[in-house]
């Protein structure tokens, strides 16, 4: 077990560095002007071209001097030092300001999930072609089909705007009934996931073997199906709602952008709206970090539920 | 016998389509020749469902759209004049007039070229990378297998939207055609992998083949051996991924065309002009909901047509 | 038609409430999208106290669905049990409700299965899916159930018990395993145990242990045992008595010795005369010709006729009945006594 995690660790730690190369290479390599390129089309002033140059090295030139300032950008990376916005505020403190309406609204996301999606999925798994099954079938081919720059105007526009059911936007310091409807259009696409993998994982167990032991031992049908078959079949569907919650996290954009939910994904929308390169280069590394850390736990979580991985 | 036929034709015309001897082309369309009674089974399956006629409907009718916009209307989508913002339907503009007052179902019509464009596109440029790839790690195995399939998982892990961000931020202030194939590049360097997963592991059956094994004996190269008789088997379940992800590429194109950063004005998309409804929606909320129905029919068409054929080829979870 | 030179009466029927368990012309079927296979057509046979039975038979001969009926276990829909009785202690099993059904599992009747791997839940540990029995049907505590489970493994000659609790089963080898699985099915003292070729997926050293330890197991505890099997091998060690099946049916009946010496029945001469034999030299191994029926469409009257060196018009026309041979023998064959003449010489 401590091996395996050792082993998972290390090749995370060599997948974060090729990430970020690949993220400060795209971003600076190769560029006439590395400044002009973070600020895109807008002008810049010379303050700001002097803190930029300081700030990302970007006198030393050649192979050295890229790695040089790839590793300075390293550094400042994991000490937590991501240098100013192109409005001046420290990055650092833009995202510490975010975090925790990100994770509140991934959280509600994650909950309507669970509670919908894997609920359902075991229904339709066990009445496999019922009417239920059938219906969230469709239902569910629906949900993933409609794109979400769909699914958040329309749900913003309907329920907020013209039923006024939720509040359209959420504003500075959202509570969690102006996060509800935002969460739930964030989560519909993992609900939607979620409930058809348990449905299948669910379907699938139900036919195998050891149900046939468990029923010859004479169990009770509650406890074959609560016990044995959802402990097997919920092990991929709990692996998928893991890196689905680093997706939550990270993949927030457009519905914070739409809501105006002033999260993470929300600063980034804006950060590439407004042509703010450091602001972008800053949240993306973050998220990096988070989506391969979230991918890390996630493969420990498999571990630990499945024994055939924890022994190998 | 009059099955068969309609089999027939329907293959014609997919070959048709698509350009003749290009590897990924949408040529077979899902009916691999091999098992006969499989795909006689998965077409009688495939007849009688409503889902697989109408999505089949809106793709044709969105690939009509995007080839000749101008069957469906006479409006020039780039004809906007202030005066009519936010006006009600007139003349051809049967749903009325956006903020910037342009022909809003014109402009909808229109946008079905970029989309289906980029997805084609992107679909094409996905099916060669997988099927070289899938083709190298499921027939050669061993460290080429290894190396790949570390590889795709390495791509795999990459999130799509954050890489996208990254790349086309590099060419935000390039010409329109540089940054539409800056998309079709984003999308198909990284969502080749799951088709690549799906012809790797169909080439890993078709390899063990006796008629692959006869091929062998009979002195047929590698090369020959892989074109001739395992890539037709590995395409048929690679199509209906393909078909599907064509799908999601349209809704990334929207997606990063929404965000900024895909296309751009004066090139005319769903995403952009949802972006534009958007901020307009509480004076109008047509210039909004128009293009996102467009949008959504077609990912939904592409996405329900490729799901019921990989049902009629895949019975086991019915 | 001259076939009736010897005169075999009919069986008679087996008088009430004298066997521990007993089948009586079960018919089960399966509805798939394609048709109605119909998979037991009328199989009947008893087991008494003390003894066990081998149930003999190719794959698709309908033995393991039989015993799965028995068990009541079998997945309906596909399958229908759609006539018969199974008596145990001279109550109809098939008359029962789902949880009195449930009571007879493992308590009365247990079973064990071919493939323990896939047969045992990957993700408990052995100890905690023998304890399960215990706790769920006996109401032990955690501490007791742990205690009758080393029991139980050390019963079923496991190595070690105590410190395997809580290893999980792709942890074990194959025998180690099937022994996991007698020990689960002995947790609750069956009067009854059907072993659903235990053996098959073993090496061949292993399955002689197995096969020890399953007859040891059936005295000690007096046990009565129904032997699922396709290995005729398998059986002579073992069995009181075998019931060969042929498409669904009971073709012939008889104890071991005889059957061994002269078996009535074409199906199992041929059997018999496919086993390469150490005491005889330079033999040619005969095969069956053809191929197992297409339960779908058997054939019509007798559904071994397509493939029997002995077939006649009538075979084809009549379906046979159960001939009694002597000394309790039943041979569902029109030339039951021919054939069983011709195999003694």
């Amino acid at each position: 077990m401590l091996r395996f995690i050792l082993r998972r660790l290390l090749q995370m730690v060599l997948a974060f560095f090729g990430t970020t190369l690949i993220v400060y290479a795209l971003m600076f390599a190769g560029q006439g002007d590395p400044i002009q390129a973070l600020a895109g089309e807008r002008p810049v002033t010379a303050a700001q071209r002097a803190y930029l140059t300081e700030k990302y090295h970007l006198d030393a030139t050649g192979v050295g001097g890229f790695f040089y300032r790839y590793f300075d950008y390293l550094k400042n990376l994991l000490q937590g030092d991501l240098g100013q916005s192109l409005t001046g505020r420290q990055i650092g403190d833009i995202l510490a300001a975010a975090w925790p309406v990100t994770v509140k609204l991934a959280l509600i996301a994650m909950a309507v999930t669970i509670v919908i999606g894997v609920t359902a999925g075991v229904i339709a798994g066990i009445r496999r072609g019922s009417i239920f099954d059938n219906a969230t079938l469709v239902l569910t081919l629906l949900v993933l089909g409609i794109p979400t720059i769909v699914l958040a105007p329309l749900a913003q526009y309907l329920l907020g705007v013209k039923w006024q059911l939720f509040p359209p936007t959420a504003g500075a310091n959202p509570d969690l009934y102006a996060l509800l409807l935002p969460g739930i259009v964030l989560g519909s696409l993992s609900l939607a996931t979620a409930l058809r993998l348990t449905r299948t994982s669910v379907a699938e167990n139900l036919r195998a073997d050891y149900v046939r032991t468990a029923r010859s031992k004479g169990l009770v049908k509650r406890r074959i199906v609560g016990v044995h078959v959802l402990r097997n079949s919920l092990i991929p569907v709990i692996t998928f709602l893991g890196v689905e919650m680093g997706n939550l996290m990270s993949g927030a954009i457009i519905t914070e952008g739409v809501f105006n939910i002033p999260g993470i994904g929300f600063n980034l929308f804006r950060g590439i709206r407004t042509e703010d390169g450091p602001l972008v280069v800053g949240i993306v590394s973050v998220l990096v970090v988070v989506y391969l850390v979230s991918n890390l736990v996630v493969d420990v979580l498999y571990a630990v539920l499945d024994p055939r991985i924890r022994y190998e | 016998m009059s099955d068969f036929e309609t089999v027939a034709a329907t293959e014609n015309q997919a070959a048709r389509r698509g350009p003749s001897g290009e590897p990924g082309a949408p040529n077979q369309v899902g009916v691999p020749r091999k098992p006969r009674s499989l795909a006689g089974d998965a077409w009688r399956d495939l007849r009688r469902k409503p889902i697989f006629w109408i999505s089949l409907f809106l793709v044709v009718l969105v690939a009509a759209m995007a080839v000749v916009p101008a069957l469906f209307t006479a409006n020039d989508p780039r004809d906007c004049v202030l005066s009519r913002q936010h006006a009600g339907p007139s003349g051809g503009a049967i749903f009325g007039y956006d903020f910037q007052g342009c022909d809003t179902y014109s402009r909808a019509v229109y946008g079905a070229r970029a989309s289906l464009l980029v997805g084609a596109l992107s679909a094409l440029f996905t099916g060669l990378i997988a099927v070289v790839v899938g083709m190298l790690a499921g027939y050669f195995g061993r460290w080429v297998d290894a190396v790949l399939s570390r590889v795709i998982d390495i791509v795999l892990g990459i999130p799509l939207l954050l890489a996208a961000i990254v790349l086309l931020k590099r060419v935000s202030a390039s010409s329109d055609n540089v940054r539409l194939f800056a998309v079709i590049f984003v999308l198909a360097a990284l969502g080749w992998t799951t088709a690549a997963r799906v012809i790797r592991s169909s080439v890993i059956t078709a390899k063990e083949q006796d008629y692959v094994a006869a091929a062998r004996m009979l002195g047929a190269g590698n090369g020959r051996i892989m074109w001739r008789h395992i890539l037709p088997n590995a395409l048929a379940p690679a199509i209906v991924v393909l078909t599907i992800a064509l799908g999601s590429f349209i809704s990334a194109e929207a997606t990063l065309s929404f965000l900024g950063i895909g296309l751009k004005s004066p090139t005319i998309s769903w995403g952009i002009d949802i972006d534009a409804g958007r901020v307009h929606m509480r004076e109008s909320a047509t210039p909004l909901v128009v293009p996102s129905t467009f949008l959504a029919l077609t990912v939904l068409a592409f996405i329900m047509l490729g799901d019921a054929i990989r049902d009629a080829f895949d019975p086991k979870l019915r | 038609m001259s076939h009736s030179a010897v005169k075999p009466t009919p069986a008679s029927p087996t008088p009430e409430g004298g066997h521990l368990l007993e089948v009586r012309d079960l018919h089960v079927e399966f509805r798939t999208g394609e048709g109605v296979a119909r998979v037991i057509n009328g199989v009947s046979y008893h087991l008494d106290a003390g003894e066990t039975l081998a149930v003999l038979g190719e794959s698709g001969s309908g033995k393991s669905v039989t015993a799965q009926a028995i068990m009541g276990i079998l997945d309906t829909p596909p399958a229908n049990v759609r006539s018969g009785q199974i008596l145990y202690r001279g109550r109809d099993l098939l008359g029962q409700s789902e949880e009195q059904r449930r009571q007879v599992r493992g308590k009365e009747i247990a079973m064990i299965f071919q493939d323990a791997l896939s047969a045992l839940n990957p993700v408990f540990p052995v100890g905690w899916q023998i304890g399960e029995t215990l706790r769920h049907r006996e109401g032990m505590s955690r501490g007791d159930a742990r205690a009758r489970t080393v029991e139980l493994m050390d019963l079923v000659r496991i190595p070690a018990a105590a410190s395997r609790l809580g290893d999980y089963p792709h942890q074990f080898s194959g025998g180690m395993r099937q022994r996991v699985m007698i020990a689960m099915a002995l947790a609750l003292n069956p009067k009854v145990l059907i072993a659903d070729e235990p053996t098959t997926a073993l090496d061949v050293t292993v399955q002689a242990q197995i096969m020890d330890l399953l007859a040891d197991l059936r005295r000690d505890l007096d046990m009565a045992m129904i032997l699922i099997t396709h290995d005729l091998g398998v059986v002579a060690g073992v069995a009181d008595r075998i019931a060969v099946m042929y498409a669904g049916r009971i073709v012939e009946h008889a104890d071991v010795h005889s059957l061994y010496r002269a078996p009535a029945h074409p199906y199992t001469k041929g059997l018999l005369e496919s086993i390469p034999r150490l005491d005889v030299r330079g033999q040619a191994l005969s095969t069956i010709r053809g191929l197992p029926p297409n339960l779908m469409r058997i054939p019509s009257g007798c559904p071994f006729h397509p493939r029997c060196p002995y077939v006649q018009q009538v075979c084809v026309d009549v379906v046979p009945h159960d001939l009694v041979l002597g000394d309790g023998r039943t041979s569902a064959c029109h030339f039951a006594q021919e054939v069983c003449d011709d195999s003694a010489r």
